[in-house]
């Protein structure tokens, strides 16, 4: 279980590095966000919901079944939308944030 | 020989910690879900100065970083509170506080009315009523809840939030809590923090056994692996008396995520059943130590799966094969909204629950207040045995099944008592440490950056930790039960490794903050070993399955089992339950 950050696509704001709730994600010497102790991620996703530029990518490590399929988010106001991508294809979910679980 | 400088390794630069005093009013340690709400309640009906020292940062801290499936703790049409303090005292086979359990099922549904008022989603009917998902549980879309809950806190003036500080000690003084040391994961910054009262509200410990996923995905694990079991160790340390660790927690999870099981099992309605097919939970129901009970308890379902698998006939599953597309769908939505591994392990797979079922597994044992009895020996107002000092949430004993309504509950209920407390002249407000004492208390969280690189590093004593406890304290690999002879051992090696702990080095404070956190949990286990052995009786399958004693003994063991640390020693008291009426004080 972990997440990569794709620093090309990082914008260098530290939001992924703020809220790591294990303090997990430094930033090198031009503030981009790389993943310091990878083996120490709970897979909370709580990096993806604050990028800005779905620069974090989340897996499921090999221990786990992972074959090669990521994730990462594109936060609105009032939706959250999940892009899963799985050999070569995205599949696009949308949550509407004000709406609760049917289950 | 003369050496090059090259060849000669040493340590980049040695830090060193500067110390930095500071004074609130009530000092809250650790910003997740009690909390959190313990502020809120403070500031709303005081203005006393309150300081939450969070080493995370409050918006995502805690357990509830990824979500939340429901709220679990709500009094539905039907229920009453005291029928909620039923339903928690047979889970716990009548080994909880029904004062405190009262206490908080009277406050359920209010702090969930609160909840929504912050803005959390939560499902209705035409009608605008709660649409009830069992007895006693609601729906929502809990992944803003942290978030949620934060904001509400940092729209406080009266609040301060200090992010990125671990506290390591509490300051006592006369008995008496008069504040916390605590050091910066930032700035090298060592913290004296002064309060009139201080609220515990750390969390539970994770990471003490074995996890599911040892290797890459250790800490893909069900409860924060971040919660080290900090104001556990802390109390046992400053010698307050704690209660039923004994009581673990193992939950029943989706296989590899270690996602819930019960949005599938509540969700779709889907059953447990074995590698034949066979739905085998109803065939346990007989094993059950819970008396004259009608629900199957949350103990029986792990139980019984766990027996299946031993036995030959896993793996086990939730049959959720045939659910419809519709279904499928909303299963994606909610665990992206609290579990997201769940999710891309089914697109991962190319096969949803609709086409596979849904292999399910125990997890390693946690101790954990909220879902167990496990923590702090309180009084009815939450006050420990230390005054000055309140627990709230997870690391609060005596109180299972409290869950995220059950935590905020307890939030306000201790925050209330710690502005009672405060004005009450019986603080110790103006008493105040010597330089001296200051200076030794960093002399020895500076000595980590001091210590030379040994042949042990973090990881290593993490693991021997974690296999000790998996092979000898009825861990993953036991099958959950134990003996004496293996808690013997257990005790000895956790002893020994207390003492290569002090040798670990750190080089930068995020390792600082790891050695602390594993000194915490080989506190934890040394006291939890402690009650394992001390009970001499299996009160609770899989959590607390003793072989040398197999069978639960009313006679003798409707009791607590209490310790206090004491010269290095840990001493087991037993004391007698409390009635659900009564109004507990601590009187010796």
């Amino acid at each position: 279980m972990s997440i990569r950050i794709d620093q090309k696509l990082c914008l260098s704001c530290g939001r992924c590095a703020l809220v790591c709730p294990g303090g997990l994600i430094a930033q090198d010497e031009e503030k981009k966000a790389f993943v310091k102790y990878p083996k120490d991620c709970w897979g909370c996703a709580a990096c993806l919901k604050e990028c800005q530029s779905g620069a974090i990518r989340y897996f499921l490590g090999a221990d786990l079944g992972g074959k090669g399929a990521y994730m990462y988010t594109r936060d609105e106001p009032d939706f959250l939308h999940w892009f899963i991508v799985c050999n070569g294809k995205s599949h696009k979910l949308t949550i509407n944030k004000r709406e609760s679980n049917k289950y | 020989m003369v050496r090059k400088l090259s060849e000669i390794v040493l340590k980049p630069c040695v830090l060193k910690l500067q110390p930095e005093i500071l004074e609130t009013d009530i000092l809250i340690i650790g910003g997740g879900t009690a909390g959190c709400f313990s502020a809120l309640t403070i500031a709303e009906n005081s203005k006393a100065k309150v300081l939450i020292a969070e080493k995370a940062h409050i918006k995502r801290s805690g357990c509830l970083a990824a979500g939340v499936n429901a709220l679990n703790a709500y009094i539905n049409p039907g229920e009453t509170p005291e029928t909620y303090v039923d339903y928690v005292k047979k889970e716990a086979a009548g080994i909880v506080r029904e004062d405190l359990v009262l206490s908080l099922a009277r406050k359920l549904n209010q702090v969930t009315q609160k909840l929504e008022q912050i803005g959390l989603p939560i499902l209705k009917d035409d009608q605008g009523n709660y649409v009830a998902r069992g007895k006693r549980s609601i729906k929502i879309n809990g992944e803003s809840i942290k978030p949620l809950l934060a904001q509400a806190v940092q729209n406080q003036k009266s609040v301060q939030v200090l992010n990125r500080v671990n506290i390591i000690d509490y300051i006592v003084r006369d008995q008496k809590v008069i504040g916390a040391y605590g050091f910066s994961l930032e700035k090298n910054i060592f913290y004296v923090i002064y309060a009139k009262a201080v609220i515990c509200t750390t969390g539970g410990a994770a990471g003490l056994y074995k996890p599911n996923n040892p290797g890459f995905s250790r800490h893909k694990m069900w409860y924060s692996p971040f919660n080290t079991g900090a104001g556990y160790a802390m109390g046992i340390r400053a010698g307050a008396e704690i209660t039923s660790l004994e009581m673990r927690f193992i939950a029943l999870r989706c296989k590899d995520t270690i996602a819930p099981t019960g949005t599938i099992a509540q969700g779709v309605k889907a059953r447990q059943i074995n590698s034949y097919g066979r739905e085998y939970v109803d065939e346990y129901q007989e094993c059950d130590q819970v008396q004259d009970n009608i629900e199957i308890s949350t103990v029986l379902r792990l139980y019984a799966t766990v027996t299946e698998k031993r036995e030959g006939r896993g793996p086990c599953y939730l049959r959720t094969q045939g659910i419809t597309e519709d279904q499928e769908q909303e299963l994606y939505k909610a665990y992206l909204n609290m579990a997201p591994a769940q999710t891309l392990k089914w697109f991962e797979q190319g096969r949803g629950p609709r086409s596979q079922n849904v292999e399910i597994e125990g997890t390693e044992p946690y101790i954990v207040g909220g879902h167990s009895a496990s923590g702090y020996w309180v009084d009815g107002q939450r006050m420990t045995t230390l005054p000055g000092l309140l627990a709230a949430g997870d690391v609060a004993g005596g109180c299972p099944k409290k869950y995220v309504t059950g935590c905020l509950a307890e939030g306000e209920v201790a925050a209330l008592a710690a502005l009672r407390y405060i004005g009450s002249g019986s603080t110790n407000k103006d008493v105040r440490l010597e330089p001296g004492e200051i200076q030794d208390k960093l002399d020895a969280v500076n000595q980590f950056f001091r210590n030379e690189q040994g042949p042990y590093d973090l990881d290593q004593v993490e693991e021997a930790m974690q296999k000790v406890m998996d092979e000898y304290a009825g861990g993953i690999s036991a099958g959950y039960i134990m003996n004496r002879t293996k808690l013997q051992l257990a005790a000895q090696l956790i002893e020994e490794l207390l003492k290569i702990s002090q040798t670990l080095s750190a080089e930068n404070l995020h390792e600082l903050l790891k050695i602390h956190e594993i000194i915490d949990r080989l506190y934890v286990c040394k006291v939890l070993i402690a009650h394992l052995e001390a009970r001499k009786e299996t009160r609770w399958l899989c959590y607390q399955h003793d072989a040398d004693f197999p069978a639960k003994d009313d006679l003798h063991w409707r009791k607590y089992v209490n310790s206090r640390y004491e010269n290095g020693e840990v001493k087991i008291v037993l004391r007698e339950l409390v009635k659900r009426d009564e109004i507990y004080e601590h009187s010796d």
